[in-house]
């Protein structure tokens, strides 16, 4: 699998990573080759076989609903970059 | 009075009982230790001396009144993925610059309930993603050993490279380190320290910094087996917070070190013969063999035929929950916010800025194989097989009660040597990949010297939550390696 | 499909008729005190951040446990919705990026939802029922709230609304109207609260639907849709949809082509318009959340929850026409909201007899609520109250007219109406000597009207109105009637 640069600013674009030209280049080859290794998977012979969702046979665990948590507006905004009034601050969203 | 930082945790433990010397000396003397000779390592990133100073003198008085707890006053580095109350936490990546979490770690938490002192934070690859400890924002840690008749510098392995090289270098006497893919086994093995990587779900994930969920899993460096065993007790346990974690007794895992192994039947797997694989890793394998033998253990060669494809599954699924996991570092709430025009503009630019190259790499082969179109080929054929691997280690714990495995395909390289090509270092994790997709827990024991003069550990891998039988048989390994030559001393300053 | 057979709700334009097709995705919060993976409380109205947990706000190695009231809930409201419950299901994370998604990721279920297929019964107003699939139902997370108004700069981010745990309840295209979704909404609405498992206020979002409108010429192939996005109110429904469907007919009948697209309704103007279209299509990139392991409960659970499920508005319809003869559109009014059949039922145990209980309710109470516009609950006049005063009526104790006073001086005073009765001398007038009294006095000051009544007996209820009036509406209206004719000399008509 060949990814291309196309590729390569689709994908940064979708996680929200700006990429320069010389690094889209790189990523375009790195990529390739990982992509182009893992595919080694294809050699093996999955039909019927389960995906795994978890990795040790456990039941999940459930809490109470019951409030036990919260109240503490200036610890959750205390490590933002920009806050007021215990709001979060960002750049203008345009809906 | 001898220098406490070259005692074991064990010893350490009747050191401060018999009141040989104080918690605080004991805390002192590795804060000297760090003083000295980080600037050399740059294994810690954050040494907090008041903070272990404070907490050994609590452990003092506590001794006095013989009230202690089972790690008491026993001094230990924390890697910078568990996050810790008001002491600056950043997973080693710049997004997280300047971050202090209001809260501590279930792991962290269990080892200070447990009286452990925090000399500070240990330098790791950013967000656990690297072999080598070379992608921390903090600068690549080095590694204590070094090739005979040479001084250039080699890495630790990583991630937990910090841990490995601090507890080596007697800069700590025990490191917590976590271990997605090897990052505990890999660098204990060329640390020559003890790496344990217990059964997914033993110990919280609740408080660390996630890399992979569904393979994280928190586990002790340590200079000793039994010190292994006595930190794995102090870390592990049942945590509600964490839906993933366990409720299975933590048991006495000490008790397991010592016991004898006659009549075991240990697994040799042979699809953990590589082609390409040095002579030396052979050779020492065939002697770990050899050892089990002599002390009255069965051996069988097993096999497990899908080994070959756990390292590419794993860097599908690793990648593909990183990318999620990730998601959070947004500059919205915490860490680095780069300013931009609009709100995706300071995304891109406060994520570009923030992350380091393999990060970003990690990051978009793992949006690339969670995206549409793609999902079925890469995300869902690794999860399938994953349940093969898993199905092969089943199958093979039906016969046998543990495997035997080198640990790492060479000794400890130097700095830069593999960093140019992704794939090469993620080869580095070819043997120890295997157990964290199935869940499965592992040790690596320092067992050789390799013809550089560097050490080589041998990976001993048993059943779910059977922790007891790597430290059994892990011990028998360290016995009959006998005492391996130390790093010589070229680190400190005075 | 479900409404096969049912008239078609056809718009007619000069080209033709044309019928739309519509499908709901409605999102209902869960009733719980506390967050579906935290234990934050998700009571409204908060200070910012202050319902807020560290798994909330995403922090580094936080990790969800999820609230089992949440899934109890998610599984009351599948079997309420006559649907299949998933005993396995799995979480997934959506991933996109916003400022009030703290993690990155939506927490839901995108391939194994808890709740699978089901169907919802409409009343129509012409009395036809209508069938509305159910597609499925699953749970997830909500999202914090940003606010635009605050700074010229800048949005402000809240996040007690974070991890609130939200049903979506994703309807087939069976609804062919705009009264159609109206009924669906209201329907949902009230079996949800019947529940207990939504509030369903809307004003404070805790029920807002997404609606998926499309149209065709009757008989053909579904066209492309749009969705109109977060709509809270069921009038607001009712307009997007029809100005919705207008707009595509128009586009087609002009030629051109309806582009699939999210729009906003905007309710000052009555019309949707078109969202931003994001630069790029979404690639949610969902995969099973590995912090989570699937969620599986047995059937005993299931039938345990069945078994305690309260009575549904469908049952309590069939139950008060069963069992009180009511008439089928008085039932259903009455058990449209549960307050209101509650209200009904509590003052027929009091002992007001069904049929003038139900009257008395629709017409009188519920005319009073929706002249003061108060909500049912906040009306100052009990159950008990209204009892009595139907009880009075019927057993002559007050005359018709003053129940409707009586009524009215409860609501205003609160008071007692046994009481206000005695102390304000409501009472019906019985005795046969007062009235008379009364009746010769207007007999004897109205020689006109009595020579009147003579050629026109219809006019004798003249005579009734001022006796009423000189008795102040006390004189048994019976017993007036009675009296007059014999003294008039009037026949039985």
């Amino acid at each position: 699998m060949k990814i291309d640069d196309a590729t390569v600013r689709h994908i940064a674009r979708l996680a929200r990573i700006k990429v320069s030209d010389a690094e889209a280049k790189t990523l375009e080859n790195e990529l390739t080759g990982i992509l182009g290794w893992v595919e080694q998977l294809s050699e093996v012979d999955t039909d019927g076989v389960e995906p795994m969702t978890c990795v040790t046979d456990m039941q999940i665990h459930m809490r109470k609903d019951e409030v036990t948590d919260g109240g503490y507006p200036e610890e959750i905004v205390k490590n933002a970059p920009e806050s007021t009034d215990n709001f979060f601050v960002v750049p203008k969203v345009v809906e | 009075m001898s220098d406490p930082t070259r005692l074991t945790i064990a010893e350490t433990r009747e050191a401060l009982t018999a009141k040989a010397f104080s918690a605080e000396e004991l805390a002192q003397a590795h804060l000297d230790a760090i003083e000295t000779g980080n600037a050399a390592l740059n294994a810690f990133i954050l040494p907090t001396q008041e903070h272990a100073l404070d907490e050994a003198r609590a452990s003092d008085e506590r001794i006095a009144k013989g009230d202690t707890r089972p790690m008491e006053g026993i001094p230990l580095g924390i890697k910078d993925l568990f996050c810790t109350k008001g002491v600056r936490t950043t997973a080693c990546s710049h997004i997280l610059d300047g971050f202090e979490p209001g809260y501590e770690s279930t792991v962290t938490q269990n080892l200070w309930d447990a009286g452990a002192v925090m000399l500070g934070k240990l330098n790791c690859d950013e967000f656990a993603m690297g072999s080598s400890n070379e992608t921390s924002c903090y600068d690549p840690v080095i590694n204590p050993w070094r090739r005979d008749g040479s001084d250039a510098k080699l890495v630790p392995g990583g991630s937990s490279g910090g841990s490995a090289s601090a507890v080596a270098a007697y800069m700590c006497q025990g490191a917590t380190a976590t271990d997605t893919g090897g990052s505990i086994r890999q660098p204990a093995s060329l640390t020559g320290t003890v790496g344990l990587k217990p059964t997914y779900g033993r110990c919280s994930r609740w408080g660390t910094v996630a890399f992979a969920s569904s393979l994280d899993q928190a586990g002790p460096i340590t200079r000793s087996v039994r010190d292994s065993a006595i930190m794995l007790g102090a870390m592990a346990g049942y945590d509600e917070k964490d839906t993933t974690s366990v409720n299975v007794a933590v048991p006495d895992y000490e008790a397991a070190v010592g016991q004898s192994i006659k009549g075991l039947k240990v697994g040799i797997p042979k699809e953990y013969s590589m082609e390409g694989m040095p002579k030396e890793i052979e050779t020492l394998w065939h002697q770990g063999i050899a050892w089990l033998k002599d002390a009255g253990a069965e051996l069988a060669d097993v096999s497990l035929p899908h080994t070959k494809y756990a390292l590419p599954a794993y860097y599908i699924v690793a990648p593909a929950e990183a990318s999620s996991n990730l998601a959070r570092y947004d500059g919205v709430r915490y860490g680095l916010r780069v300013e931009g025009d609009d709100i995706i503009d300071m995304y891109e630019k406060t994520r570009a800025a923030g992350f380091g190259a393999e990060v970003k790499r990690r990051v978009l082969i793992g949006t690339y194989v969670l995206s549409a179109g793609y999902y079925d080929a890469y995300y869902l054929k690794a999860q399938r097989v994953r349940t093969l691997i898993k199905r092969d280690f089943e199958q093979v714990f039906e016969d046998v009660d543990v495997l035997l495995t080198p640990a790492t395909p060479g000794p400890a390289f130097a700095l830069g040597e593999k960093s140019g090509d992704p794939i090469e270092m993620y080869l580095n994790d070819i043997f120890t990949v295997p157990a964290n997709m199935s869940g499965l827990p592992g040790i690596s024991i320092p067992a050789g010297i390799s013809g550089e003069g560097t050490p080589l550990g041998l990976q001993l891998i048993s059943k779910a939550f059977d922790e007891e039988m790597l430290f059994r048989v892990g011990h028998v390994i360290e016995q009959a390696a006998g005492k391996l030559p130390e790093p010589e001393d070229w680190w400190s300053v005075s | 499909m479900a409404n096969e057979g049912a008239p078609a709700h056809l718009i007619n334009s000069s080209t033709g008729d044309w019928e739309m097709v519509i499908g709901m995705e409605v999102h209902a919060q869960v009733t719980s005190k506390a967050k579906l993976f935290s234990g934050a409380s998700t009571e409204f109205g908060a200070e910012p951040n202050a319902q807020v947990s560290l798994v909330d706000a995403a922090m580094p190695g936080m990790l969800p446990v999820i609230n089992q009231e949440c899934v109890a809930q998610a599984v009351r409201t599948g079997l309420g919705l006559n649907a299949k419950i998933n005993l396995v299901s799995v979480f997934d994370r959506k991933n996109y990026f916003y400022p009030d998604l703290p993690q990155g990721y939506q927490i839901s279920q995108f391939t194994q939802p808890i709740v699978g297929e089901g169907e919802v019964a409409l009343d129509m107003d012409d009395g036809k029922e209508i069938r509305v699939g159910i597609e499925r139902l699953h749970l997830e997370q909500d999202a914090g709230k940003s606010l635009h108004d605050q700074d010229p700069k800048s949005s402000y981010v809240d996040l007690n609304r974070s991890g609130v745990a939200l049903m979506e309840i994703v309807s087939k295209p069976d609804i062919r109207s705009s009264a159609q979704a109206q009924a669906y909404v209201s329907k949902l609405r009230s079996i949800l609260r019947y529940l207990g498992t939504c509030d369903g206020n809307m004003e404070e979002g805790s029920l807002r639907a997404d609606v998926n409108v499309s149209v065709r010429r009757p008989g053909e192939d579904l066209g492309t849709r749009c969705e109109i996005k977060n709509v809270n109110s069921i009038r607001f429904i009712g307009q997007a949809i029809e100005y919705e469907a207008r707009r595509q007919i128009e586009i087609i009948e002009d030629g051109g082509e309806i582009e699939q697209e999210t729009r906003l309704f905007d309710p000052k103007t009555g019309e949707t318009r078109s969202m931003r279209t994001k630069e790029e299509a979404h690639d949610y990139r969902y995969f099973p959340d590995p912090d989570l392991l699937p969620l599986e409960f047995t059937q005993a659970y299931v039938d345990d929850l069945a078994a305690h499920l309260p009575e549904l508005p469908d049952q309590k319809k069939a139950r008060f026409m069963k069992d009180w003869n009511l008439q089928h559109y008085d039932a259903e009014v009455l058990v449209a909201e549960k307050e209101r059949a509650d209200y009904f039922e509590q003052m027929v145990g009091l002992g007001a007899e069904p049929a003038a209980a139900v009257n008395w309710v629709l017409n009188q109470h519920l005319g009073r609520i929706n002249k003061e516009g108060i909500a049912f609950e906040d009306a100052p006049v009990s159950a008990k109250a209204n009892t009595a005063i139907l009880k009075m009526t019927a057993e002559g104790t007050i005359s018709g007219k003053i129940a409707k006073d009586l009524y009215d001086l409860v609501w205003e005073t609160g008071g007692n109406p046994e009481k206000l009765v005695e102390e304000r001398g409501l009472k019906q007038v019985t005795d046969t000597g007062e009235i008379e009294k009364v009746v010769d006095e207007v007999v004897a000051a109205n020689p006109k009207q009595v020579e009147q009544v003579k050629a026109k007996p219809q006019t004798l209820g003249w005579f009734v109105g001022q006796v009423m009036q000189k008795t102040g509406g006390k004189a048994n209206p019976q017993m007036v009637n009675q009296l007059l004719r014999e003294k008039l000399d009037v026949a039985e008509s």
